[in-house]
């Protein structure tokens, strides 16, 4: 037994299993939580070191990028904003919200106010201390009408904001519960005067300053002297932080491998197990919000049928795509965009299962003229997507429906097939909570309603589940809303996919968070080497 | 005016000419592509409104025709813009890179055209002989190989196994020449072993060509070595096609190695311009491709040069 847990508690000591489920594993075992819990601390519980280079290799960096935040959209820019800036609050690791620029914040009873208190000693990398007005001008620019910002559509809600003292407040049309999730957003972070005058200067209150940018090249950082959430030795523990784009798969595993990164994302699922197994190398999967989708418009012949769709979606062997386009590293979908890692979810929504009796069943019920169903799919489209329509086509087949395929190129793809053809393949990022992600695709009103899903008792029961400050009622609105998609939704759900990143097995201190790769980018932030 | 000189002015006329139409081509090209920069940046995030904001401010709504006459009248007054993604200065980021660039391609060159046409001596002289055998076997596979699988192959043996070389090639400014050197030595291998044949190939065609002539049995007969006849009578008549492959060359080495600078993360031009396409940041990708074609025809009026000069009918014409 001791052995076993020795094994379990070094796993916990190398990031691979959380504190929880340490204590979950070792009650399995038989033995006592208090026993478990000094098991733990004699081997997990190690000190931070301070000091020494943290080298990334990091996926999704061009040349184009630039560093202004309402710009970003991959993962290099994120990565490095992460270090040099902060929005007001933090999505930390169980999925709640800490403090970072704003030292606390309270809605009012039905959600429409909110006001977020300023920490005082915060301070700019450019020496001056954050203000209530930086927080506001910072979201003007982000929601104004001159806003090309990615955030547009988080602050959209927003009817009028002030300053009031220290105090940021939001004051919203219609009352929002999650209102501070959506502050958590990557491009929100705090600038100097909003970044009117440089969107681009890269001047935040981070516990990094940017010392050199060549974009899809590298960036480097050095540690602030007087970051205002403590010394190395408690945040932070780096000296300096390098990112270095390698967009090459094997390249990132190689330079993980010669030891001249320390940390990697997106390790391909086909080789993960493969390099988990280097000694020198640990290999981290943490499970995700985002999902790859086959999406049908719900108001186009012939996926305005719903029989059609249960068709499609039965034909849809959910176990096969996780096993071979994921090997393993992610979960079933359930024809609906939430999943587990979702706070408020719903576990009793029964999963719909392969069943190609019942396809054909629908197939006939739907009337369907037997024409060719083409789905489109690029490489680009997610990771596996040319396989995995392949896949689906073949069940299809067994079923009886003609699905076809039709391959696009990727370049282009986002504008030529996605949110324009009726049937295609996609992926979504997740988002922190179910309101957004319902918010951002499935309102009737929603730029990106990719399934042209337009319900009015949808979006009703999505408008009250957001003003209801009682978690129970909400939990059981996002059921109601959660069955609905899955039974009629236009967007079927194969898979969620885990983030499968790899770090050295120097690096100490990971804790996964479900909200994106690499601690959502603060593995420079709370990692050390031992 | 020497006939040289006046051949160089003319080609260089013409050069100039060729890059006008060039850019025009490129530009047109652009326009052809699906969607615009807007749309590449904002990509799956763009709405309605985000997006007619920021072609507003790219000035993407205006006439295609007045956007290329902007740029020309720019780059003829040596102008390149700024991009129209992260609004860096063009002029500056393609300074940088293509230093990064000729810096690579200046020692794949130096290390592969004396080894090919070394080569390509020894093959002629052990013509159908094993060295013979053995040199075109091995260039020829290295050149059927894909460069990204021989980079592969190098980087997991060189860089995974035995740790001699870094697995990608990180030069920052400052850093001390051997070490720079240390940081490409495995590109610098890969481009050698792509190029190495195609200019050691055709030095042995071109000198065993020269081999058959009445001279070469002359020499032959005076009683010099086989080695003195092929490198004093035979390889100085074959200068010429030589001189064209290496010139080919030498232009792959600068405009073609994208694949190269992806797998070793290689900050150089070709992986700037690939990223300006798939943002269809245009000013960018006019700005990569004159310079491209610039750096060909360039390199072809030189190879020109170097022909007439090696030939004394076309030295001294009548």
């Amino acid at each position: 037994m001791s052995h076993e847990l020795e094994h379990l508690s070094a796993e916990v000591a190398a990031g691979k299993m959380t504190r929880r489920e340490f204590m979950a594993r070792a009650a399995a075992l038989g033995v006592t939580a208090a026993i478990a819990s000094s098991m733990l601390a004699t081997e997990a519980k190690a000190t931070p070191v301070a000091g020494g280079t943290f080298k990334m290799g990091i996926q999704g960096g061009e040349s184009t990028n630039s560093q202004d935040p309402a710009t970003w959209a991959s993962d290099v820019p994120l990565a490095g904003g992460f270090l040099w800036g902060e929005p007001l609050v933090e999505l930390v690791a169980d999925g709640s919200l800490k403090g970072l620029v704003a030292e606390s914040w309270e809605g009012s009873d039905d959600a429409t106010v909110w006001r977020f208190k300023i920490r005082s000693g915060v301070t700019f990398s450019n020496g001056a201390a954050v203000t209530a007005d930086d927080v506001l001008k910072t979201m003007e620019r982000h929601s104004n009408e001159e806003s090309k910002s990615g955030a547009l559509g988080i602050v959209q809600g927003i009817e009028s904001m002030r300053t009031d003292g220290d105090v940021f407040e939001v004051t919203l049309g219609v009352g929002n519960a999650d209102l501070p999730y959506l502050m958590a957003d990557y491009h929100l972070i705090i600038q100097p005067g909003g970044g009117f005058d440089d969107p681009a200067a890269a001047i935040g209150t981070g516990p990094y300053t940017l010392e050199t940018d060549e974009p899809g090249v590298r960036m480097t950082f050095a540690r602030k002297a007087d970051y205002w959430g403590g010394d190395q030795t408690q945040v932070a523990h780096y000296d300096a932080v390098e990112i270095i784009v390698l967009n090459d798969a094997t390249a990132r595993t190689a330079a993980l491998q010669s030891g001249q990164v320390d940390a990697i994302n997106r390790v391909e699922p086909k080789i993960a197990k493969l390099l988990d197994r280097a000694p020198t190398v640990n290999v981290l999967s943490t499970q995700g919000r985002g999902h790859y989708v086959f999406i049908m418009h719900v108001d186009t012949a012939p996926f305005d049928e719903n029989e059609l769709r249960l068709a499609l979606k039965h034909a849809l062997n959910r176990e096969e795509m996780v096993e071979k386009i994921l090997q393993g590293y992610g979960s079933v979908g359930n024809d609906m965009p939430i999943n587990a890692a979702y706070p408020l979810f719903d576990d009793t929504i029964p999963q719909r299962e392969f069943n190609l009796e019942k396809a054909a069943e629908h197939y006939k019920k739907s009337g369907h003229d037997g024409s060719p169903i083409i789905l489109r799919t690029a490489d680009g489209a997610f990771p596996g997507a040319v396989d995995a329509a392949a896949l689906f086509q073949q069940s299809c087949q067994a079923a009886g429906i003609p699905l076809e395929i039709k391959r696009e190129p990727n370049d282009g793809y986002w504008s030529e097939v996605w949110n324009v053809q009726p049937f295609c393949c996609s992926y979504w990022g997740g988002r922190p909570v179910q309101d957004q992600m319902y918010s951002t695709a499935y309102l009737s009103t929603a730029d990106w309603n990719d399934t042209r899903w337009k319900r009015p008792e949808f979006d009703e029961m999505l408008l009250e589940a957001r003003a209801e400050i009682d978690e129970a009622k909400r939990k059981e609105i996002y059921s109601k809303m959660g069955r609905m998609m899955n039974e009629e939704g236009g967007v079927m759900v194969p898979m969620f996919n885990d983030f499968v990143d790899a770090v050295s097995a120097k690096v100490q201190g990971w804790e996964a968070n479900p909200n994106g790769p690499q601690m959502y980018w603060k593995t420079g932030k709370y990692t050390w080497k031992a | 005016m020497h006939p040289i000189l006046k051949l160089v002015a003319e080609r260089l006329a013409l050069g100039v000419l060729l890059l006008f139409a060039a850019s025009a081509l490129i530009f047109g090209l652009t326009e052809i592509l699906p969607g615009d920069a807007a749309q590449a940046i904002l990509g799956q995030s763009a709405t309605p409104e985000s997006l007619a904001n920021l072609r507003e401010e790219m000035g993407l709504n205006r006439p295609a025709l007045t956007r290329y006459f902007e740029w020309l009248g720019g780059i003829v007054t040596g102008d390149m813009g700024v991009a129209l993604t992260n609004k860096l200065p063009i002029g500056e980021q393609i300074a940088r890179r293509m230093s990064s660039t000729l810096f690579l391609a200046f020692w794949a060159a130096i290390i592969s055209v004396p080894l090919a046409i070394l080569l390509g001596l020894i093959a002629v002289r052990y013509q159908n002989r094993w060295p013979d055998k053995l040199i075109s076997g091995i260039t020829l596979a290295s050149i059927s190989l894909p460069e990204f699988m021989i980079a592969y192959i190098l980087v997991f043996f060189f860089a995974v196994k035995l740790f001699w070389a870094p697995s990608f090639a990180s030069i920052s400014p400052g850093m001390p020449l051997l070490e720079q050197l240390h940081a490409i030595s495995l590109p610098v291998a890969v481009l050698t072993m792509v190029v190495l044949a195609h200019m050691m190939r055709m030095t042995r065609a071109a000198i065993l060509n020269v081999m058959q002539s009445a001279y070469i049995e002359t020499a032959e007969l005076k009683g010099l070595t086989t080695f003195k006849v092929i490198y004093r009578h035979a390889f100085p008549n074959a200068i010429a096609p030589i001189v064209n492959v290496v010139m080919i060359n030498l232009a792959y080495l600068v405009v073609g190695v994208v694949v190269v600078e992806v797998v070793f993360a290689y900050p150089g031009m070709g992986q700037y311009l690939v990223d300006a396409v798939v943002k269809r940041d245009v000013p960018v990708v006019l700005a990569c491709g004159v310079i491209f074609a610039a750096v060909y025809i360039i390199l072809n009026i030189v190879a020109d040069v170097v022909s007439i000069l090696a030939n004394p009918r076309l030295r001294h014409p009548k």
